[in-house]
């Protein structure tokens, strides 16, 4: 396990230094902050975008700028925003809770709306719930996200009056960004969970547990889910990864505090520490979250445990 | 027994996969105590009605369509009737009262659960248990089923196990709850016969134990004259025939029962002759029994030439449990310093238990697998120094048959594409046009016709499939056919046709064979001579005769002993081998001691090891 662990974290190293490399280089093409800064600020002249250039380090050679931005980031200092000289720490532990929390509970309403409906699809195949819930997951295959977003709130907020529109205060402010991505998850998951459970329920233990007497719940929920786990944990997994890609748009539409709408400010604005940050914090969180699947196939899986 | 009323009654049973009727008006009954065997081929329905009695066929999509199943809780009792049971009245008497064992123990234990959670799992949920006296009862149980370090199984998980162990956890689960009807689907048809004899032992000791009846589903006819008093034998869904088993084997009435008791090779049938013999093939065509051809001799070896293949101390190991750099911490052992020669015309049978090495043998010859040390010398010029071509052609000499004829065609090519195979790969003919009628040719050659060529694999049944693999490794005019378990998969009326196959092609085309298998039965029809494998090493080699007739080693006698005979009046003592088939894994530095051959008589050898295997 610990060899294990050592390997991951090398790995997790080298996947951090790739990642931040490209968005930092990436990043300075898109054009010159000083420039962004001055606006509105009268004439202003080279000399003057110079010395916004100075204060800013940007007028160093790229590889130095790069250097001191890992150099900061493994003493835990990520800088400051050009606007308005926030630490960009500050900024992300900020936002950070608020997308962790729509993530969270986004995947929750996906898992707990995806498993029942797998398995009530798997278990009557053919006929007319899976026929059901297959049609159902195509549409919802179908619809872009920002589009069921902006309909749930023209029905929701605005003819009814019943969730608030935009931002994020108490529970019911989570109702409508957690169903959007929650549903549009649920569509592919579903037929995962039927897929899999489908190739499960024709595993000969299967049959032995019914065999055993024991009722058709028991037999689905505790002989055959524990099986399905693990290729759903796998893909679970990933699919946590693009759903914090996937966050930045649902959280521009509901003006949510989070990572998604820092990100989308700081490119507006050129605001390179801020961008490079919230990047870095969210490869942290993708390789996080791929360490503890493999962690969780040991728990799940006996076979696995030993190796 | 007939004066008390069946504890068990089938009654004009019909088994339906929408309009697909898979059992049709089947009765049998079965009493207090009894085992009834119910044989059959594949597709006679067997599996089916061993669901039906459990409840479970429509969790394949299949409706009990006509007739029911009734059962006696006690003898006058009024009879429960279990096809007219809601599903949750079914459920408190299956695994309760009538429970089931299931064929590939490998697969029937759930994997992510332990033992002790299987177990117990049945034992709360119909008996009246705590979680401690459930582990109690658990631990009962796996001694019951005579598995060493109980305590230490239930924390462990399926695949721990090796699959005589699996299987008699799945007893002991069967068992929790003292049922009085137990069903057996081909319990031991997965296991290798030392294992099998040991699974029998326990399930005929227990029924005695607790009184139970057992319905026995096989395919195997020595098992039924093993295990059985009743018999009732199925085809295409219908009864045949019912009897008692001594009758059955006695006098079988119906044409069908006397075809498939011809078929079965039973061990012993050829004491006294010195060369395997070609039986007649006695054929069910539908309505009556067909004798084909008759008994020749298989006087094929030629003893003057070179050998088409020698093999000398061959040592074949395979690296695994890989550290994290590299460093290789357990081999497996599976070929340690084993010789032999195999004369054109012959039949070397390879026997043994599972991980004995015998694939590997023939692998390593074929050059699927790269051995680690030794000679293997083809008509005279050893592997090693081999050019590319020469390997090439040795490639077109040596022809493998495996055994699962299913997978080991393509099924997106058509038969005859992969008949040409061969043919085109060495070159042996350019053009289409003769390539296509050798392609005819070989089809005839084993008993097919030159039309079966355009047609694809998932058109045939699995004998055809196996007689297409034998005319693909006739296709390049081979010296040597390996056949790897080549007959195992296949039922015994169509393993006596390709047997019958094999032997005339020896006689006609001079092939040898290294035949490996582990049926007993089948190596002493068919070989000239035998090579007894364990752990990797050769214990006993010599002709077929004087290694069945009169086994020197311990080994031998014991695998000898351990198969069932077909034959009810010869129901023997086995001499049972104790414990698990021993593993060839080692740890690194730890080397096997390796028994030289003493040659008691003319080609007759055996290894100086006999004390030292398990006992």
């Amino acid at each position: 396990m610990a060899k294990f662990l050592f390997y991951r974290l090398l790995q997790a190293l080298f996947v951090l230094v790739a990642v931040t490399l490209i968005v930092s280089f990436a990043i300075r093409l898109t054009g010159d902050p000083a420039v962004m800064l001055a606006q509105g600020a009268g004439s202003i002249t080279e000399a003057d975008l110079e010395r916004i250039r100075e204060a800013l380090g940007l007028n160093q050679p790229f590889l130095v700028q790069y250097l001191n931005f890992l150099k900061g980031l493994f003493t835990g200092d990520l800088g400051r925003s050009f606007m308005g000289g926030t630490p960009v720490g500050d900024l992300i532990g900020r936002a950070l809770p608020a997308t962790l929390a729509l993530a969270f509970a986004s995947m929750f309403v996906s898992i707990a709306l995806s498993i029942p409906l797998g398995v009530k699809a798997a278990v009557s195949r053919g006929r007319w719930p899976d026929q059901v819930i297959r049609v159902v997951s195509l549409v919802g295959l179908s619809f872009p996200n920002f589009w069921l977003a902006i309909m749930l709130v023209l029905l929701l907020s605005i003819t009814f009056n019943l969730l608030p529109p935009s931002g994020m205060e108490g529970w019911q402010s989570f109702i409508m960004p957690a169903a959007t991505m929650g549903i549009i998850l649920t569509a592919t998951n579903v037929r995962l969970v039927r897929t899999t459970m489908l190739e499960t329920l024709r595993s000969q233990y299967i049959m032995v547990a019914r065999a055993k007497g024991l009722s058709d719940s028991v037999v689905l929920y505790k002989h055959a889910l524990r099986n399905c786990s693990i290729p759903l944990i796998t893909y679970f997994g990933l699919q946590f990864g693009g759903l914090l890609g996937g966050i930045v748009v649902i959280e521009r539409v509901f003006n949510w505090p989070g990572l998604g709408t820092l990100a989308f400010d700081a490119v507006a604005a050129r605001d390179y520490p801020v961008l490079q940050g919230v990047i870095t914090v969210l490869s942290l969180l993708i390789i996080s979250i791929n360490l503890l699947v493999d962690i969780a196939y040991g728990f799940v899986d006996p076979r696995v445990r030993k190796s | 027994m007939s004066s008390t009323p069946p504890l068990l009654s089938v009654q004009s049973l019909d088994i339906a996969f929408g309009s697909h009727r898979v059992v049709k008006d089947l009765s049998f009954d079965l009493h207090a105590g009894q085992t009834l065997a119910i044989v059959g081929e594949s597709g006679s329905g067997k599996s089916m009605t061993s669901l039906a009695t459990m409840g479970l066929v429509h969790y394949l999509n299949a409706t009990i369509a006509k007739g029911r199943i009734l059962y006696r809780r006690t003898s006058d009792s009024a009879p429960l009737e279990l096809t007219a049971l809601s599903d949750k009245e079914m459920r408190r008497i299956r695994g309760k009262e009538i429970s089931m064992i299931f064929q590939e123990p490998m697969t029937s234990l759930n994997p992510v659960y332990t033992v002790g959670d299987q177990i117990t799992e049945v034992l709360r949920l119909h008996g009246d248990y705590s979680r401690a006296t459930a582990r109690e009862e658990a631990l009962r149980l796996l001694r019951l089923v005579r598995l060493a370090d109980a305590e230490s199984l239930l924390k462990r998980y399926p695949h721990q196990l090796s699959g005589g162990m699996r299987q008699r956890v799945m007893i002991a689960m069967a068992l929790a709850c003292k049922p009085k009807v137990l069903v057996a689907d081909e319990p031991t048809t997965a296991l290798d016969v030392t294992i099998q004899a040991q699974i029998l032992a326990i399930i005929k000791d227990l029924q005695k134990e607790l009184g139970m009846a057992v319905i026995f589903i096989t395919h195997d006819m020595g098992v039924v004259a093993e295990v059985a008093d009743h018999v009732v034998v199925m085809r295409n869904g219908e009864k045949v025939e019912e009897a008692d088993v001594a009758t059955l084997f006695a006098a079988p009435q119906k044409p069908y029962t006397q075809a498939l008791l011809a078929a079965v090779p039973t061990l012993g049938s050829m004491q006294g002759e010195a060369l395997p013999r070609a039986e007649p093939l006695i054929i069910f065509d539908g309505e009556k029994v067909v004798t084909q051809g008759e008994a020749t001799l298989q006087d094929t070896v030629q003893v003057q030439q070179t050998p088409v293949v020698s093999v000398r101390n061959l040592v074949t190991r395979f690296d695994i449990h890989k550290g994290f750099f590299g460093g290789v911490s357990h081999r497996v052992h599976a070929v340690e310093n084993v010789s032999f020669d195999i004369q054109p015309g012959e039949t070397l049978a390879l026997v043994g238990e599972s991980g004995s090495g015998k694939s590997t043998i023939g692998r390593t010859i074929q050059q699927l697998q790269k051995s680690t040390s030794g000679d293997i010398v083809f008509s005279g010029k050893p592997v090693a120094e081999m050019s590319r071509a020469e390997k090439m052609t040795l490639r077109q000499q040596v022809q493998y048959i495996f055994q699962d004829p299913f997978a080991s065609l393509d099924p997106r090519k058509t038969v005859g594409f992969s008949i040409a195979e061969p043919i085109r790969t060495h070159r042996l003919m350019g053009d289409e046009r003769r390539i296509k009628q050798r392609v005819g040719e070989l089809l005839e050659r084993v008993g097919l016709s030159p039309e079966h060529g355009e047609r694809y694999p998932h058109e045939f049944s699995g004998g055809q499939r196996q007689r297409i693999c034998i005319a693909r490794a006739l296709a390049s005019k081979p010296k040597l056919i390996i056949a790897d378990e080549a007959l195992s998969a296949l039922d015994v009326s169509i393993q006596a046709q390709i047997i019958h196959l094999m032997m005339q092609l020896q006689r006609e085309e001079g092939l040898a064979y290294l035949f490996i298998s582990h049926d007993m039965a089948v190596v002493e029809k068919m070989s000239h001579r035998v090579a007894v494998l364990h752990l990797g090493q050769i214990v006993e080699m010599g002709p077929r005769q004087r290694v069945f007739d009169a086994p020197q080693h311990a080994y031998t006698k014991k695998l000898l002993s351990a198969v069932p005979v077909a034959d009810p009046h010869h129901r023997r003592e086995h001499l049972l081998l104790e414990g698990d088939i021993p593993s060839p894994i080692r740890r690194v530095g730890d080397e096997p001691t390796v028994y030289p051959l003493d040659e008691i008589t003319a080609g007759h050898f055996v290894s100086r090891n006999g004390a030292s295997l398990r006992s």
